[in-house]
């Protein structure tokens, strides 16, 4: 295969997995809107941007952190490279050149989504209703894009490239959404373990679709467990672990990437939750993001570029 | 035929129907329906007319969403636009077809073989059938290409021939189109969607159809190289270029690589793409790149679409081009011109598909009389296409004819001038409403083993009322063509 389509399926997937978990991380408010106390919701609407990594760019075009703004940032505009727009444009960008090589259905669900989202980019502001109803559609969308590549596109290079791209981007971001937890406001240090400390807790849960997966493993709500699911757990899909596993499958060691996802790997499998709270889980979060940085260029060195010459 | 009988009262569209004196190709002059498209207009007046404009934005957006779309350069807005398609298909009588389908061979044929001669010991030249001059000046002539000698002695493989049919009922070829033919993708993906659009009505017609084009493609293209499991791809501008759609169709339709000139380098000798897996030869390359912009050493030295040394290659064997570097000299409308002569030098056989006739500018005589006739003439570059750079005399203010005057008087060599055809007309809906729209017809043709002439083709259809100009730049739309068996 191509280098070039290589990557471009790489990322058409990272894309599509980015946008959906964009509306997970806006969800995450949501969801704590709905059971907070009216007004306490104010204040916490910061720590999305502060977990995406793009404050800068935030404060340069916005400022302050309302709630309009920050959804308006991180989902329709089209300034932010990152936000659920210019994801989809991006990866409708990438499925365009390497339409020759995905599924006829593949391109037409991303050029779908990609129609559906371009008439919100010019509105200003969105009803709660209609908001609610688009992040919906957004992880429908996406959903329903694995599903297709699964079903229509063979098991070969380019699906391999396409799923490592989807299982990375969740990895990376599962850990984001365990990472805003970090940046949430508790009214001092004596609410932790208290009710409040425990629905911020489950807000994520849910925003990760893992709070019934949770339920069934773990049943009650406690700190170290939801941390062992969202960071260790094996068979959660969207755990990082998981996706480590996932994403990864090798057929050897043969190049640095293998090496380094293999080591990524056997990490997780050696680590308790104990190691994890004992390095601090914001500082044990931030390695992880190093790592996978590290890797994502591991891998356009290896396969994408001309160094493959 | 109690369909003939009908013919008013098919749709009340049909009513205010007027052919305004051209050749319509569904109604005869006195208002009866053609004997080939009887069976279509039984069927869909069965329909409603309602039901069929419904079917006609049923189809618009299964283009949109398929993304079946080409790129336009000068538009501001937005990059891509979709070929605006009509449901109401254009047919062809199998007898017509057949006439069309042998004249075609008879003209790739000719000019295959006048390409081969004009780039070796040119015969035609030294017989005096065609001044050296008119090669040596032409902008499609590559002197970088003498003595070659491409595989099978083949230079055009594939080209898409445009036919127009005049008010006399006859088809006469209007371009040759030998370079890089596009639309051939439109016609697959029309079909794709009349049948969707218009299953019951499909199911029981005989059309020939057009979907094997591909693997036929496929086949030519595997027959340009001597080795066993050739590697082909297809090369593109990339994802800018306005037929990039069609790149990708047709690259994923072959099951084979679409590269861009960035994905190839060459090495020892031999052209190779960059893979995950390291590098891979490449023997044979549907370029859908201009000649002067393949190899950047050779030709165009700005050219960032190409792969520089890949001319080297080619000249050694080690690579298959298609169609060949330097096949654009007989693209020249003025080597047009010659077509007839060629088929009878080459062949000895009368032309089957007339030319248009054609004034060359570059001669005093007929110079002479296009500019003092140029108000009912239609005058053409000689190197362009697309419909840019021309101007018809019938349609033109007196500013713009006399600047094509003077572009005639001072390089009489890039211009020729045709009388104005009647292209022919074919029922159109335009605003829920039927009217006569011209047409004209690209068949596309495969010159490999044998020649393969893909059935029907892809018809252009100029929506604007009264407008000549079929070109997708310049507001053309398309029609699905049948061929019934």
């Amino acid at each position: 295969m191509l280098s070039r389509v290589a990557e471009s399926i790489c990322w058409m997937n990272r894309y599509i997995e980015r946008a959906e978990n964009y509306a997970r991380f806006i969800e995450v408010d949501f969801n704590l809107a709905m059971d907070l106390p009216p007004g306490t919701i104010e204040g916490q609407w910061r720590p999305l941007v502060l977990t995406t990594g793009d404050e800068v760019l935030f404060q340069e075009l916005y400022g302050e952190f309302t709630k309009n703004n920050v959804i308006r940032f991180l989902a329709f505009d089209k300034n932010n490279p990152n936000s659920i727009c210019s994801c989809l444009s991006a990866a409708r960008e990438n499925a365009r050149t390497v339409r020759e090589v995905i599924s006829s259905e593949m391109w037409l669900q991303i050029n779908e989504m990609y129609l559906s989202i371009r008439p919100m980019i010019s509105k200003t502001s969105h009803s709660e209703k209609f908001m609610m109803e688009f992040f919906r559609d957004i992880k429908q969308g996406s959903h329903l894009f694995s599903g297709i590549m699964n079903a229509t596109f063979s098991r070969n290079e380019g699906w391999h490239f396409g799923n490592m791209g989807r299982f990375m981007e969740r990895a990376d971001k599962t850990d984001r959404i365990l990472d805003m937890k970090y940046y949430y406001l508790l009214p001092n240090i004596d609410y932790v373990g208290t009710p409040l400390d425990l629905l911020q807790w489950s807000a994520l849960l849910k925003s990760a679709s893992g709070f019934e997966m949770y339920r069934q493993t773990f049943g009650k709500l406690e700190v170290a467990n939801i941390v062992r699911f969202l960071i260790l757990d094996k068979n959660f899909p969207r755990a990082v672990r998981h996706c480590v596993i996932t994403g990864g499958r090798t057929g050897g060691f043969k190049t640095k990437v293998e090496k380094e996802m293999g080591k990524l790997r056997s990490e997780l499998d050696y680590t308790d939750v104990k190691d994890i709270f004992e390095v601090g889980l914001h500082e044990y979060l931030d390695q992880f993001q190093t790592k996978m940085n590290n890797l994502g260029f591991a891998i356009a060195e290896t396969f994408f570029t001309d160094a493959v010459v | 035929m109690k369909t003939n009988e009908m013919a008013p009262v098919i749709w009340k569209a049909l009513d205010k129907y007027s052919m305004d004196n051209f050749y319509d190709e569904m109604i005869e002059p006195g208002g009866q329906i053609r004997p080939c498209y009887e069976q279509l207009t039984d069927r869909m007046s069965g329909l409603g007319f309602e039901e069929v404009v419904g079917r006609q934005q049923a189809a618009d957006r299964a283009f949109v969403s398929m993304g079946i779309t080409f790129n336009v350069y000068r538009d501001g807005e937005g990059l891509e636009k979709i070929f605006p398609f009509d449901i109401i298909p254009r047919i062809i009588p199998v007898k017509e077809w057949e006439n069309i389908e042998r004249g075609l061979k008879q003209r790739i044929t000719a000019l295959n073989l006048f390409l081969q001669d004009i780039y070796g010991s040119k015969k035609i030249i030294k017989d005096g059938v065609i001044p050296l001059e008119i090669i040596l000046s032409s902008a499609g002539y590559l002197k970088q290409c003498e003595g070659l000698k491409p595989a099978h002695h083949t230079w055009a493989h594939i080209s898409g021939i445009d036919l127009i049919k005049h008010s006399d009922g006859l088809n006469y070829v209007l371009e040759d189109n030998l370079r890089v033919p596009s639309g051939v993708s439109y016609v697959l993906g029309n079909r794709d969607i009349m049948k969707r659009t218009f299953p019951e009505i499909f199911e029981r017609m005989d059309v020939r159809p057009v979907t094997d084009y591909p693997l036929r493609l496929l086949e030519m293209l595997e027959y340009l190289s001597s080795r066993e499991k050739p590697t082909v791809v297809v090369l593109t501008p990339g994802i800018y270029n306005s037929a990039y759609f069609e790149h990708s169709f047709l690259a994923q339709q072959m099951g084979v690589e679409l590269v861009e000139g960035r994905d190839l380098i060459v090495q020892d000798d031999y052209v190779y793409m960059r893979t995950t897996q390291g590098l891979k030869r490449v023997d044979v390359i549907y370029r859908r790149v201009d000649d002067t912009f393949i190899d950047p050493k050779h030709f165009n030295p700005d050219s960032v679409l190409g792969v520089p040394g890949i001319f080297d290659v080619y000249r050694r064997g080690h690579v298959a081009l298609a169609n060949a570097p330097g096949t654009g000299v007989a693209d020249d409308k003025v080597i047009y011109a010659f077509v007839p002569q060629m088929i009878k030098y080459y062949l000895d056989e009368e032309p089957i598909l007339p030319n248009v006739p054609t004034y060359l500018c570059w001669d005093q005589k007929d110079r002479e009389y296009v500019l003092e006739n140029i108000g009912k003439m239609v005058v053409k570059a000689a190197n362009q296409s697309g419909g840019y750079g021309m101007l018809i005399g019938t349609q033109s203010t007196k500013s713009e004819k006399e600047a094509f005057k003077a572009k005639i008087k001072k390089f009489p060599r890039e211009y020729i001038a045709q009388p104005t055809m009647d292209l022919s007309r074919v029922p159109t809906i335009i605003d829920n409403d039927i009217k006569g729209r011209h047409v004209d017809l690209r068949p596309y043709v495969l010159f490999g083993k044998d020649i393969y002439v893909m059935p029907g083709g892809l018809t252009r259809v100029a929506l604007r009322e009264g407008s000549l100009v079929v070109n997708s730049s310049q507001g053309g739309g398309s029609k699905d063509t049948w061929v019934l068996r």
